[in-house]
């Protein structure tokens, strides 16, 4: 009979660096739609009224508040360079008889995400 | 034993094997098809063939032209009446493997493109990139799975035919996964199962290729025709034996002795045609055969570069660019760098000729029928001939389709006139004796051979007397020392005697078939006074067409050496001439 | 000429003889150009006969010799002793049953490469003339790298998906159904959507990239995969919001 070999269904991904990259790619969601959470929650206390909004501030200021946000900026931008590094290979654009360098795709998208960013960091009235 | 009833049985599942089956299915969907193969079929040896199929289709070309560089590259062996199906088939075979998405490299109009090939007079080989083999045999295999007719017997190993009522009734083939024999019933069987330069120790040929067909054929008393001609591929690579296209010279590759001379031109190739600009037909693009006897001679005078595999001389590609190199050579710069830590691109490749395909096989007709009723054989295994003394690069793929279809057209005739089933109890009789031959292998427990020790004697006897140029008394020593192998070979003790995925048994019987062929190479070699193509004698060094200009046979003796017949060629419109590949033939 | 002595440490099993397979070491004396499989035969002749495992063209062209090297889905032909200077761990192909020692079961793979339909399957017929379909260089490079699959299975191997969700019909298929729906001669996409399209299918795929990453041919199947599946939700939306459209 031949024999099956099995794979462990929770600790799978530990076999092997390239598998631990991918979760933890895979986990970066967890920390982004905590961060949504947090903006809804920050909508939320705005509603309320000033008070609600100081105090909703002051704990954004903690030192707990400010690891998680550290942390969920890291997983953030690990996602997006994941995300953006792949994107040529969902999309390949052929012009003539080859096809854009993946890295000219990839691009881009860094170009587009640093100019959205400049945007939004002077709204906010960073500058 | 377990036995299989179908109308058709295939030996071999690369290029001709499928294109029979998928001839076959075409023709009748009724039809039963058991494509039987010792691997799987994408492992069949025609994935390594590289440079093309040959096929005229461009305005300055002709059936005619391709008849002629065939007729005179085969220096005059080739049965015209074959060559002429040949060629007039193969541009609707190409055509009809585009049609099912073969993807042929094409000219900016959208049309077919074909390269330069050795020994061609015009354009006329048809490329897929630099693995125009792999192309192919991919293309008959993924179209092959649309026919519910072809039964897949994949890794079953065919170790006997049985034949009764003067027919070819079917085979016995052992399951590789479980080691239990299988009968198969077949009203025809169509052998495809490859060549034999397993038996070098040097060569471009994969592990699977240890003459099978061949033996079945040979022992059922089907001649081996032209044995001796063995052809020698310039361009291997020297660490490994795996092949460099001769598409590196068709694109305009070059020939380079140590002191960097193009050294081809001081044997009948030149005068030297400018770098990068091939002249067809003449310096580096002149025919296999002459291409390696030029490196022999040119070795015995000291001119190859040495390295730590032995001598070589150099391919150099360098003028042909990177960016064609990548297009159109992209699998010869991929194992150059792994095998041989050298960029063609930057540098040249040492090359040297290794053994690659034999002319030679089981003797068919011009249907690719065998002299046994009900037996069929195609590809490298069989010998029509179209290929004569040497066979010209990128015919052979041609071949696998003209003569795989050839084959199944003519096994359904067979059917047709031949309806009435076997005798059961007769081919049974036949199929018990065949698998107590090989579970007596597994009895045997005091013999002292072992499978390797003779493989390896085996080949340093085909390598220093049956190479390039062969002597007489080197001839002779050759089928003495055969002779001596085949002999101890019945003393070979199977180390592994377990059932499941035996390859130690696989080996052994490969071995067997081997030997066997062997025998006939070399018998067939000391018999052929003369020198012809690749078949090249020190003692007699010129062409006898007196004497000669016939096929040989050699029929199998289980315990003698094989007997040496000959058989006329056909010849029709192309009386034997001199081959002239230098420069001054046009 | 330059040797060095190599430790294998190889997975053996035999059916009829094991409960399960065990490791077994052998040291041999290895030119040091070898590949793997040159180890694996110099074991093979002069020390233990009965070591099983596929191989032939020796030049990453059959697809025969996948195994599992240190861990690794590897072509045997093509992997230099040059670059493992510990012991080297030899397994069969991971995710497929074991047959023999390093020869798995491929059935499966088999099935599904049959499953996908992976032949052409014309958009028109052939020229009336006999003369083949015109190909531009640009539409046949559009397909191009999707035929070069050998079919190895190393894909399959390194693919987390295949390995914990067996239905799953996995890169190398998928890929070779893109393939030809690429291909500018096919009108057949919507006959292989059945199968490619279905849960077992693309589905599956969480793009991982392992399968491209272990690829020797450079087939890019995680690309295949992600191709497929964008062409897989526009077809979903067209047939939804646009259903006056045709196919």
């Amino acid at each position: 009979m031949p024999y099956v070999r099995t794979i462990p269904r929770v600790r799978w991904f530990f076999r092997h660096p390239r598998y631990v990259r991918y979760m933890t790619r895979e986990v970066t969601c967890l920390f982004i739609g905590a961060y949504t959470l947090l903006m809804v929650w920050g909508l939320r206390e705005l509603s309320q009224g000033p008070d609600a909004w100081r105090a909703f501030l002051e704990c954004l200021a903690s030192p707990a508040s400010i690891v998680f946000h550290v942390l969920a900026l890291m997983f953030a931008l690990y996602h997006s360079v994941t995300w953006f590094n792949l994107t040529p290979k969902a999309l390949p654009v052929q012009r003539g008889e080859d096809f854009i360098p993946d890295g000219v795709i990839s691009g881009a998208h860094y170009a587009v995400w640093a100019l959205l960013s400049l945007a939004i960091l002077v709204l906010a009235g960073a500058f | 034993m377990e036995t299989v009833r179908t109308d058709v049985a295939i030996v071999g599942a690369g290029g001709a094997g499928l294109r029979a089956a998928i001839a076959l299915a075409q023709a009748d969907p009724q039809l039963k098809i058991a494509l039987i193969s010792k691997v799987y079929p994408m492992r069949s040896h025609t994935c390594a063939a590289e440079g093309g199929a040959a096929g005229v289709i461009k305005p300055d070309d002709s059936l005619e032209h391709h008849f002629n560089d065939t007729v005179g590259g085969g220096d005059w062996l080739c049965d015209q009446d074959a060559v002429d199906y040949l060629v007039q088939e193969a541009p609707k075979e190409l055509i009809q493997l585009e049609h099912w998405g073969c993807p042929w490299s094409r000219e900016p109009d959208g049309s077919v493109a074909v390269r330069p090939f050795g020994g061609m007079k015009k354009q006329r080989t048809w490329f897929a990139a630099d693995k125009s083999g792999f192309h192919i045999l991919h293309t008959l295999f993924q179209t092959s799975l649309q026919f519910r007719s072809i039964e897949r017997y994949d890794e079953f190993y065919a170790t006997d035919l049985l034949i009764d009522e003067g027919r070819c009734q079917g085979l016995t083939a052992i399951e590789m996964r479980s080691g239990q024999m299988r009968r198969f019933q077949a009203r025809a069987v169509i052998i495809a199962g490859g060549g034999a330069g397993r038996m070098f120790p040097f060569t471009t040929n994969g592990a699977i290729k240890t003459g099978d067909g061949m033996a079945l054929a040979y022992r059922a008393g089907v001649p081996l025709k032209d044995m001796e001609f063995v052809q020698y591929h310039p361009t291997g690579l020297p660490s490994t034996g795996t092949l460099l296209t001769e598409a590196c010279r068709g694109e305009g590759g070059v020939l380079l002795n140590k002191d960097g001379r193009r050294f081809l031109q001081d044997y009948g190739m030149g005068p030297e045609t400018p770098i990068g600009k091939p002249v067809l037909k003449t310096m580096e693009l002149g025919p296999r055969d002459r291409v390696s006897q030029a490196f022999w001679q040119e070795q015995k005078k000291g001119k190859m570069v040495s390295t730590q595999w032995g001598d070589a001389m150099l391919l150099d590609m360098r003028h042909l660019g990177e960016k064609k190199i990548n297009e159109r050579l992209p699998l010869v710069r991929d194992m150059s760098i792994s095998y041989m830590g050298v960029d063609p691109v930057t540098d040249p490749v040492p090359v040297r000729p290794v053994v690659h395909y034999m002319m030679g096989g089981i003797h068919t007709d011009i249907r690719a029928a065998t002299p046994l009723a009900g037996l069929f054989a195609a590809g490298e295994c069989a010998c029509v001939s179209i290929n004569g003394a040497n066979r010209l690069g990128s015919n052979s793929l041609t071949e696998l389709l003209v003569f795989g279809r050839r084959a199944a057209l003519s096994a359904i005739e067979h059917l047709q006139t031949n309806p009435r089933a076997g005798n059961d109890s007769a081919i049974g009789a036949l199929a018990d004796a065949a698998q107590a031959r090989i579970r007596a292998l597994f009895q045997r427990s005091d013999g002292k051979e072992s499978v390797a020790g003779l493989r390896r004697e085996m080949m340093q006897t085909m390598e220093q007397h049956a190479g390039i140029y062969r002597s007489g008394a080197g001839l002779v020593e050759a089928c003495r020392k055969l002779g001596e192998l085949r002999r101890r070979y019945g003393a070979v003790v199977l180390t592994d005697k377990t059932n499941v995925y035996n390859t130690d048994l696989l080996q052994v019987l490969e071995l067997g078939s081997m030997l066997d062929c062997a025998e006939a190479v070399t018998a067939s070699g000391l018999a052929r006074e003369e020198s012809r193509g690749a078949h090249q004698r020190l003692d007699f060094t010129t062409r006898d067409d007196a004497k000669f200009l016939k096929h040989s046979l050699a029929w199998y003796s289980r315990a003698e050496p094989p007997r040496i017949d000959y058989r006329d060629v056909v010849i029709t419109k192309s009386q034997p001439g001199v081959r002239d590949y230098s420069g001054a033939h046009e | 000429m330059s040797e060095r002595q190599v430790e294998l440490e190889v997975l053996r099993y035999n059916p009829e003889t094991d409960q399960e397979p065990r490791f077994q070491r052998y040291s041999v004396t290895c030119r040091e150009e070898w590949v793997v499989l040159d180890a694996l035969n110099h074991v093979k002749e002069n020390v233990d006969p009965t070591l099983s495992y596929r191989w032939s063209c020796h030049m990453a062209v059959c697809g025969s010799c996948g195994m599992m090297i240190d861990g690794e889905p590897k072509l045997a032909c093509k992997t230099f002793l040059r670059d493992y200077p510990g012991v080297i761990r030899v397994e069969p192909l991971a995710h497929f049953p074991i047959e023999r020692d390093l020869v798995t079961v491929i059935d499966d793979f088999m099935a599904k490469l049959a499953r996908v339909k992976p032949y052409l399957i014309p958009k028109e017929p052939a020229p009336a003339d006999g003369s083949e379909y015109r190909q531009t260089p640009a539409e046949l490079k559009k397909f191009k790298q999707f035929t070069l699959c050998i079919n190895c299975m190393l894909c399959y191997a390194a693919c987390p998906e295949y390995g914990l969700i067996p239905q799953f019909i996995g890169p190398a298929a998928i890929s070779l159904a893109h393939r030809y729906n690429q291909d500018s001669r096919d009108g057949g996409r919507a006959e292989r959507q059945e199968e490619i399209a279905a849960t077992e299918g693309v589905w599956e795929c969480s793009f991982t990239g392992a399968c491209s990453e272990v690829c020797p041919e450079h087939v890019d199947p995680a690309a295949a995969l992600q191709q497929v599946k964008i062409k897989s939700t526009v077809d979903w939306y067209k047939k939804h919001l646009m259903p006056w459209a045709k196919e």
